[in-house]
């Protein structure tokens, strides 16, 4: 590799560049930050995750393949990474004085989170199972540490511990049908892959075993069922601006690699995974929504409701192997993400104004009487909960919509029509918060943090504004093309 | 015509200038808040006139329209398209009108959280009004949809003891019909290509074994806001709960949207399958009209009286949009709006009644008549109106009606006006059965005797009410000629799909 060569291959994977060195050098000015201003740490993180953001929107359009083939920069890639790095800021104005509040403000959980943040670009652009690998396991360590960040509480410990082990075993299964899939094809390459399916020698066996064992791995990261039983355990225990930033992150970084391994290199496999993704939707819904409604503690609730979210996203996955719908598809799920992301931190916003430390502040009923004591809260949460449910005028419904469509026309209409029926059922929980909040009368106490309202209101404006002019989101979503094989 | 200044965009969207003035109110300023919605939801109630005026009646077709491009991605085809016709016309007057009456009474019944009462209150208004204009189904589907929500808070903060309960199966039971409608939908736009309404009626060439099925969504929603027996157990349970001007506004104006709905989608869209399952539609029409009038006579509660004898009421409005002949519809749609005047004003009077005395219970009255004549003369009037009296407005509507169903061939057989015509005679038993117990016989109870009539604006809620009962009973001509061309034209189109399903 010439100096040229490196140079131009350094080039195109520019904002992760940045946000890793930018980390790095956050790592060392973090020590010379004294404890009671940690507050500048968190602004230099955000403003590196914007500088790196402003590289991001420069490469829009372009369409590379750098490190002989090993990522590829396309429109699929660009737009996870901002999504990436937006959920980046967002983790970042949650934490703020979260930290502060439940004693736990240290400077290494903006550098943390970069570090995390990287690997779940490099998920988005990984155009190599080897690659894969290295983002899977560079986005998830520092999570790891994250979830257990409130030590030494003990449900953030075990959090983290739980959350650890179920991770590095779901990784031992990506390696492993890592391995599976370069005995079938001779290669870790996509592109190669594909060209040693077209070229008929490949034992298909092998390769199905192989995709199978990915698809485990990768179910734990988007909390597929039956890959989910981490997540209502870690996603209570961990401090709440993590578990927000999890739920959006770890999701996409997992379904950004689901996608471009299933959608862009194996369509060959849709015979036998199409059955497959579509049982793992249907359970992933069923049990997420059902589960949900015996929940009383609104982080576990939440937790839950994020797994029948994995679920309405994986039914993008199904059509995989149809060429055009796969397309559509894909888009929808791009589309999902980011109506997830918005409805998500505009939950978790509430969420964290009303936690208390020790973990109080989370029962449900702690919410009741909200309506009239913080009606903009109980706004905000109510158009968070009518967005999870797939109320218009939200993006939540709109993003069903989508997915929907693309699921009608793949011809899946059974899954379809259980789409539907739980979204049915997830309006009984969900429509319970609001009940609670307006209905019953309480006396709650929320913090004040021009922050977190900020971000609370930004996400709640926008989850309905961006309802109504949902087009020029849906094109760039649709633009976002991966690239094919 | 710019979006903004269209009229169909004025009248559905001009609620939300009052909620904007609302926003900035002092919550404590209660009777400057009631105010600005009152004055909001007149001047809507003018602009609704004012399109009344640009109305021209001979049109069979869409009026006024507007389509701006909204969602055209991906292969997607939605647009903003409103438009106004003979079916439309008077439900919108219905829903722009009962609106401030339905604001005016709760002037001293709502006394906590005003603000957010009148702002849910109008964001319902415009669902409601958005629901009866829009020509793309998908746009039809949000107002629908969002009609849900505001309700829903109604019934469930300003509601009765269990009212988070019957709040809840409100919600569930609506969004359980219509999120098969939502399938429906999404079919028809990606299989048709398009949302917009006079287009796919435009294509036809539905399939009739894929018309069979999209009926069958749509009709699961509809149903259930209509509701049809026997799908109507939600609606006893958000009636009784909900605060009065919640219930004028659900019976008066969000039953009508179900059946609208079969009007304006199910004969239109699938005029095959519209024919073919008209027997059985008729079957459940005459069933609830039976089974309405028999549940209303068992009440104690007022109020549930009144709900139930929804059930049987909208009952002669299905079986009249499915008798598929021109006397049948006009009636079913001149119903809607009968139902929505006389219910709207038999809650007003259970409300009125219920704020003196804090009770709905039949058995607790007796006599009112002799302390409170005017409201007694005025209930008279009501009551009358509502089990069909000559003269009245409900008479006109239920007899056009029977005509319709007697001679109607795609329902088949006369037995089913016959039955329902017994319907009409249950509904003076038990409006009559109410009227006696409750203003008639000694005045017998001391918390009675202490009542005081009915105060200035209570009559000014009424009377309006009173004026289109007797105007529609003794000179419909007017109502009828709004809607007779379109009617026809959608008779024809019923007729002919008819031939064609003919082997």
């Amino acid at each position: 590799m010439t100096l040229d060569n490196l140079a131009s291959n350094l080039s195109a994977i520019m904002p992760i560049n940045i946000v890793i060195a930018w980390a790095c050098v956050l790592l060392l000015v973090n020590f010379v930050i004294p404890k009671e201003r940690k507050g500048l740490t968190a602004l230099l993180a955000a403003l590196g995750l914007v500088v790196a953001m402003g590289f991001a929107i420069a490469q829009t359009g372009s369409e590379t393949v750098a490190f002989s083939g090993m990522v590829i920069v396309d429109g699929f890639a660009i737009f996870l990474t901002l999504l990436f790095l937006g959920s980046g800021l967002v983790g970042i104005a949650l934490a703020y004085d979260y930290l502060k509040e439940m004693g736990i403000d240290r400077g290494e959980y903006y550098v943390l989170l970069m570090f995390s943040i990287s690997g779940m670009m490099l998920m988005a652009l990984a155009a190599d199972l080897i690659v894969v690998f290295l983002a899977l396991e560079l986005l998830s360590i520092p999570l790891y540490v994250l979830a257990g960040f409130a030590r030494p509480r003990q449900e953030s410990e075990e959090a983290a511990i739980k959350y650890f082990l179920l991770g590095a075993f779901s990784s031992g299964f990506v390696v492993y049908g890592v391995a599976l899939v370069f005995g079938a094809t001779g290669s870790t390459g996509l592109a190669e892959i594909v060209k040693a399916l077209n070229a008929g020698s490949t034992d298909l066996a092998l390769l199905g075993i192989g995709a199978a064992l990915i698809l485990i791995g990768l179910g734990f990261k988007v909390a597929a069922v039956p890959f989910h039983m981490w997540t209502p355990d870690v996603y209570q225990g961990a401090p709440s601006a993590v578990t927000a930033f999890m739920a959006v992150g770890a999701k996409a970084g997992g379904f950004a690699a689901l996608m471009r391994i299933f959608v862009s290199a194996l369509p060959a496999l849709a015979v036998d995974f199409t059955p497959v993704l579509w049982g793992i939707a249907a359970l992933t819904m069923f049990l997420g929504n059902i589960v949900a409604i015996a929940q009383g503690n609104i982080k576990r609730m939440l937790a839950y409701s994020s797994i029948a979210h994995a679920g309405y996203i994986l039914m993008a996955l199904v059509p995989f192997g149809q060429g055009d719908v796969a397309g559509d598809a894909v888009a929808a799920a791009l589309f999902y993400l980011l109506a997830y992301a918005f409805t998500n931190f505009a939950a978790w916003a509430v969420v964290i104004a009303m936690e208390k430390t020790e973990g109080r502040g989370l029962a449900l009923s702690d919410y009741a009487g909200m309506g009239r004591k913080y009606p903009a809260l109980a706004a905000i949460m109510t158009v968070a909960m009518l967005s999870f449910t797939g109320v218009p005028p939200t993006l939540g419904f709109v993003g069903k919509l989508y997915l929907f469509r693309s699921v009608i026309e793949g011809g899946f209409y059974g899954l379809a029509l259980i789409g539907v029926l739980t979204s049915l059922i997830s309006a009984y929980y969900y429509l319970r918060v609001v009940v609670v909040m307006y209905m019953q009368e309480g006396e709650p106490v929320a913090r004040r943090d021009p922050w977190l309202y900020l971000t609370a209101a930004a996400a709640g404006v926008g989850t309905v504004a961006l309802s109504i002019f949902s087009v020029p989101l849906f094109t760039w979503a649709s633009q976002a093309v991966l690239k094919l094989f | 015509m710019n979006f903004f200044l269209h009229p169909l965009t004025l009248v559905t969207f001009f609620p939300l200038v009052g909620i904007l003035v609302l926003l900035f109110l002092n919550s404590e300023q209660k009777n400057v808040i009631r105010w600005t919605a009152l004055i909001a939801s007149l001047i809507t109630f003018g602009i609704s006139v004012a399109v009344l005026a640009q109305f021209n009646s001979a049109d069979p077709d869409l009026q006024m329209e507007i389509n701006i491009p909204w969602i055209q991605v991906g292969g997607w085809n939605i647009a903003y398209q409103m438009g106004v016709d003979g079916l439309s016309i008077l439900l919108v007057l219905l829903t722009t009108f009962l609106t401030p009456i339905s604001i005016l009474s709760t002037w001293t019944a709502v006394e906590e959280r005003v603000k957010e009462f009148m702002i849910f209150f109008l964001l319902l208004e415009v669902g409601m009004v958005g629901v009866f204009l829009a020509q793309d189904l998908f746009l039809f589907y949000i107002f629908w949809e969002f009609t849900l929500v505001p309700m829903y808070f109604l019934i469930g903060i300003w509601g009765g003891p269990r009212r988070m309960y019957a709040a809840v199966k409100f919600f569930l039971y609506t969004m359980a019909g219509s999120i098969l409608m939502l399938l429906a939908i999404l079919w028809l736009g990606i299989a048709q290509g398009t949302f917009s309404v006079p287009e796919l009626i435009a294509q036809g060439g539905i399939p009739a074994n894929y018309q069979f099925w999209l009926f069958l969504a749509f009709a699961a929603a509809f149903a259930i806001k209509v509701p049809m027996w026997p799908l109507h157990s939600w609606l006893p349970d958000a009636h009784v709960e909900a605060p009065t001007a919640g219930s004028v506004i659900l019976a008066g104006v969000l039953l009508k949207m179900g059946t609208y709905g079969f009007l304006r989608f199910n004969l239109a869209l699938f005029p095959e399958a519209a024919t073919r399952l008209a027997p059985w539609i008729a079957l459940l029409a005459v069933i609830g009209i039976l089974y309405g009038a028999a549940v209303s006579y068992a009440q104690q509660d007022v109020k549930k009286l009144v709900a139930f004898s929804s059930v049987s009421h909208l009952g002669f409005v299905m079986l009249g949009l499915f008798a598929l002949n021109p006397q049948g519809i006009q009636g079913g749609i001149l119903q809607m709006v009968n139902h929505g005047l006389s219910t709207g004003a038999l809650f007003l009077i259970v409300g009125m009644i219920y704020e003196r005395r804090h009770t709905r219970d039949m058995d607790a009255f007796g006599g009112l008549w002799k302390v409170m004549p005017i409201y007694a003369a005025l209930t008279l009037i009501v009551t009358l109106s509502s089990m069909g009296l000559p003269g009245l407005n409900g008479f006109v509507g239920e007899f056009t009606i029977l005509l319709g169903a007697f001679g109607s061939q795609a329902i088949g057989s006369a037995w089913y006006a016959g039955l329902a015509a017994v319907g009409v005679i249950l509904a003076a038993v038990y409006m009559l059965y109410m009227f006696q117990k409750m203003f008639l016989g000694p005045l017998d109870k001391d918390e009675n005797r202490k009542l005081f009539d009915l105060n200035w604006r209570e009559i000014v809620t009424l009377v309006p009410l009173l004026v289109f009962i007797f105007w529609i009973g003794l000179y419909p001509a007017p109502f009828f000629n709004l809607m007779a061309p379109s009617v026809d034209k959608l008779v024809a189109a019923l007729q002919s799909a008819a031939m064609v399903g003919l082997p």
